[in-house]
């Protein structure tokens, strides 16, 4: 393993699971603030809190900080737990499709007709 | 010859810091599992003012508030112990009594929350 290099080091890992959760604690003050401010929630006050492009947007950048966070812790409790090669792929696989499509659907909600 | 080994769960004992780190990727896994059904509610709540109700009536259900209080749990002490592991990472925190401290301030700050969110839900 080459020392001189932080190739394979599990920074870049380490760093991402930090920055996504600096960005998602972010999101959740926007988050409070917001339905702070909307509350008491019936139906067209939820769907308002969503309509304009700022809280879609944080909404979207949550998501994603989410499965990059959620990627990172995934991956290290396979590492630890599950040996055998072939199983490990295919939870990471899972786990991959699971985030990758929470995150589209999300996008979907937002600013689709889902 | 296979060495002898420990590790009868119920015999070992975990230090604070061993309890906090242990919740911390249980609680991380779970909510992980849950993530799908959120999504799903938060399109359900969006998609009509049927939609809506649905969701709030499910969530309103007593099962379910025990299974929301679970959620708020996991969240509440997932996110305290990672602050927690923010403050190691700049080495706060380190030193063994000051690690025990922390420990114990992140389960009581997530007992804490849920037990706030229990009297928000059910009183």
């Amino acid at each position: 393993m080459k020392t001189s290099t932080l190739a394979h080091t599990g920074t870049t890992s380490w760093l991402v699971q930090r920055a996504s959760a600096v960005v998602m604690a972010l999101a959740v003050l926007v988050f409070a603030w917001r339905l702070g401010r909307a509350a008491p929630l019936d139906y067209p006050a939820w769907k308002a809190l969503f309509e304009t492009l700022s809280m879609r947007v944080v909404t979207l950048l949550f998501t994603a900080a989410l499965a990059l966070h959620a990627w990172v812790g995934m991956r290290d409790i396979f590492m630890d737990y599950v040996h055998h090669t072939g199983i490990r792929l295919v939870l990471h696989l899972g786990v991959l499709l699971t985030l990758a499509s929470c995150v589209l659907w999300m996008a979907a909600i937002l600013w689709g007709a889902v | 010859m296979k060495r002898p080994v420990f590790l009868s769960l119920f015999l070992l004992r975990l230090p604070v810091m061993g309890w906090v780190s242990i919740l911390h990727r249980v609680s991380g896994a779970l909510l992980f599992l849950v993530l799908p059904l959120l999504v799903w509610a938060l399109s359900a709540s969006l998609s009509s003012e049927a939609g809506f109700l649905y969701v709030h009536a499910w969530v309103s259900h007593p099962f379910a508030k025990w299974l929301v209080l679970g959620l708020v749990w996991a969240l509440a002490q997932h996110f305290f112990a990672g602050l927690r592991h923010l403050a190691l990472d700049i080495h706060w925190g380190v030193q063994l009594h000051n690690a025990r401290r922390s420990s114990a301030a992140v389960l009581a700050a997530g007992a804490g929350v849920t037990l706030l969110a229990a009297w928000a839900l059910f009183a």
